[in-house]
């Protein structure tokens, strides 16, 4: 355990959280501003040019409201529910590399040889916050809130896990590096352009891959709890659903929560199935700092508009109903996913790659 | 490997938490203490390098087997559970039987001759343990394996067709 590696992680744990956070509260920002261009509205425009200090001006309101308690709520897990919710989402940024190599330091803080298994099993526990809010609110409607969600979320796993065997068929390893070093010498997986573009079977296997990365995209939809999947906090259900008795911070963390999880999940989406940080014609960090620094940007650039998409049909589809929506994760996804492994499968064997 | 500090640590978080399934009233809290008891096993399998072990602790059971778990416990009433007095003689013929086990397990290990010998430190693996695993059951052991899938299958159809309701 050397003393440089201590220091670059940490530099690299920071720097990974100041994003995360500064982009969770200018999400939030974002989302107002997408939704009220989709409905035609103006949206947040009044703190400073064009609202671009809203997101500060949300931050206080938050933290000077009062913090109510209810007298029936179960007070310590009533604490814990909002932290438990936000950590998974934090930690699994952690094995996603967020771009080449930095002064010869790689750009991941832990470049594990279990990465997406490492993803699922901490965002698994994100129900827990979600779950437990809506227990200790002692209350009926966050209560069930609460059951819906840790039922969807558990539905959706399977979907998520089976949707992502195709890439890890091709690439041979479950390392996220791995991933992106597949893609850039072979292509993207959903748009094999790069690498040797010419073979036919690589065309044919992006076919596979688009149905792959639907069904994840949904999935993560489900898991993240944006609508058209957002039975746990369905406002005009559940009045709000699992967060009804929380208030000022606490209420915050739930929204910093939601919002980190979207985040990691599309900067997960774009490792999986964009290249993460590659662009074609862009060399690595190896080449000179000034690469590797554009290698993250082209990386957020990506997760920012994989998150425009999330905000697009958030306020484009209406909601599932209950039953619709278990019966899609259960009868549709599911199987699709299933049949989609054996067919990747298949082309592998018949062509070799 | 990791220091000895980080093994006592977590070590002590199993067992603690572990203990603490048994002693709380209040099953919410004994399922959730059980969780972090199996996050502190998970972290004593990755210090051996055992990654993928490590990971399905977290995925499998921390994940979701304890969800569906919490996912009953919160449909019951707590209150009469919080409520039940401790039967006294019960809980100590349970810390004997206890007592007991542990005994018998600490005379089997030390009659073993391998046990009563320092193993090396583990060198810093190169190996890909999810590999090895594969290669292990897919390769050497794939009969086997495939066996036992069917017979989860099984159960499964099973649990299926007893807990579904006949429409009357």
């Amino acid at each position: 355990m050397d003393f440089a590696f201590v220091v670059t992680s940490l530099l690299k744990i920071v720097g990974i959280l100041v994003v995360i956070l500064t982009m969770v509260s200018y999400a939030v920002y974002a989302e107002r501003r997408v939704s009220a261009f989709i409905q035609d509205r103006l949206g947040p425009n009044r703190v400073g040019p064009a609202g671009v200090f809203q997101p500060v001006a949300d931050m206080f309101k938050l933290l000077l409201k009062e913090d109510f308690t209810p007298r029936a709520a179960n007070t310590f897990y009533y604490w814990l529910a909002p932290c438990l919710a936000v950590m998974p989402a934090i930690i699994t940024i952690a094995v996603v590399p967020f771009g080449s190599t930095l002064f010869g330091v790689p750009m991941v803080i832990a470049d594990v040889n279990i990465g997406i298994l490492f993803v699922f099993a901490i965002a698994s526990l994100g129900v827990y916050g979600i779950v437990i809010g809506g227990w200790a609110s002692n209350s009926k409607y966050p209560f069930l809130g609460g059951i819906r969600s840790s039922a969807q979320m558990l539905s959706y796993e399977l979907s998520l896990g089976l949707a992502v065997i195709p890439v890890f068929l091709l690439v041979g390893n479950l390392r996220l590096t791995s991933v992106v070093r597949y893609q850039i010498e072979h292509g993207w997986f959903i748009l094999p352009f790069v690498g040797d573009w010419t073979n036919p079977w690589k065309w044919l296997l992006a076919v596979p891959m688009i149905i792959s990365f639907l069904v994840f995209m949904i999935a993560m939809f489900a898991e993240t709890n944006r609508l058209p999947f957002d039975l746990p906090e369905a406002e005009q259900e559940l009045a709000g659903g699992y967060n009804t008795e929380y208030s000022s911070m606490k209420f915050a963390l739930y929204f910093l929560g939601e919002y980190a999880a979207m985040i990691t999940g599309s900067a997960i989406i774009v490792t999986l199935f964009f290249g993460g940080w590659h662009f074609p014609g862009i060399p690595d960090g190896s080449h000179g700092w000034i690469f590797g620094l554009i290698n993250i940007a082209v990386f957020f650039t990506k997760v920012s508009l994989m998150i425009f998409i999330f905000m697009w049909v958030r306020w484009t589809l209406p909601r599932f109903r209950y039953d619709q929506l278990m019966r899609l994760g259960w009868l549709f996804f599911f199987e699709i996913a299933l049949v989609n492994i054996f067919v990747v499968a298949a082309i592998l064997a018949y062509a070799g790659i | 490997m990791m220091s000895p500090f980080l093994f006592w640590f977590f070590a002590l978080m199993t067992l603690i938490f572990g203990a603490a399934v048994v002693i709380n009233r209040n099953p919410v809290a004994s399922a959730l203490s059980l969780v972090v008891s199996f996050l502190g096993l998970s972290a004593l399998f990755m210090s051996l390098n055992a990654y993928f072990v490590g990971i399905i602790q977290v995925l499998v059971y921390a994940g979701a087997v304890m969800v569906l778990f919490l996912f009953i416990i919160m449909l019951l009433n707590l209150q009469a559970e919080e409520q039940r007095r401790i039967n006294t003689l019960a809980s100590a013929g349970g810390i004997g039987v206890a007592i007991i086990l542990l005994i018998q397990i600490a005379v089997t290990i030390g009659r073993f001759e391998a046990a009563r010998q320092t193993f090396p430190p583990l060198s810093a693996s190169t190996t890909d343990d999810v590999r090895n695993i594969g290669a292990a059951l897919f390769r050497n052991y794939n009969l086997p394996f495939q066996i036992v899938g069917v017979l989860v299958l099984v159960a499964t159809v099973g649990v299926v067709l007893l807990s579904k309701r006949e429409p009357r």
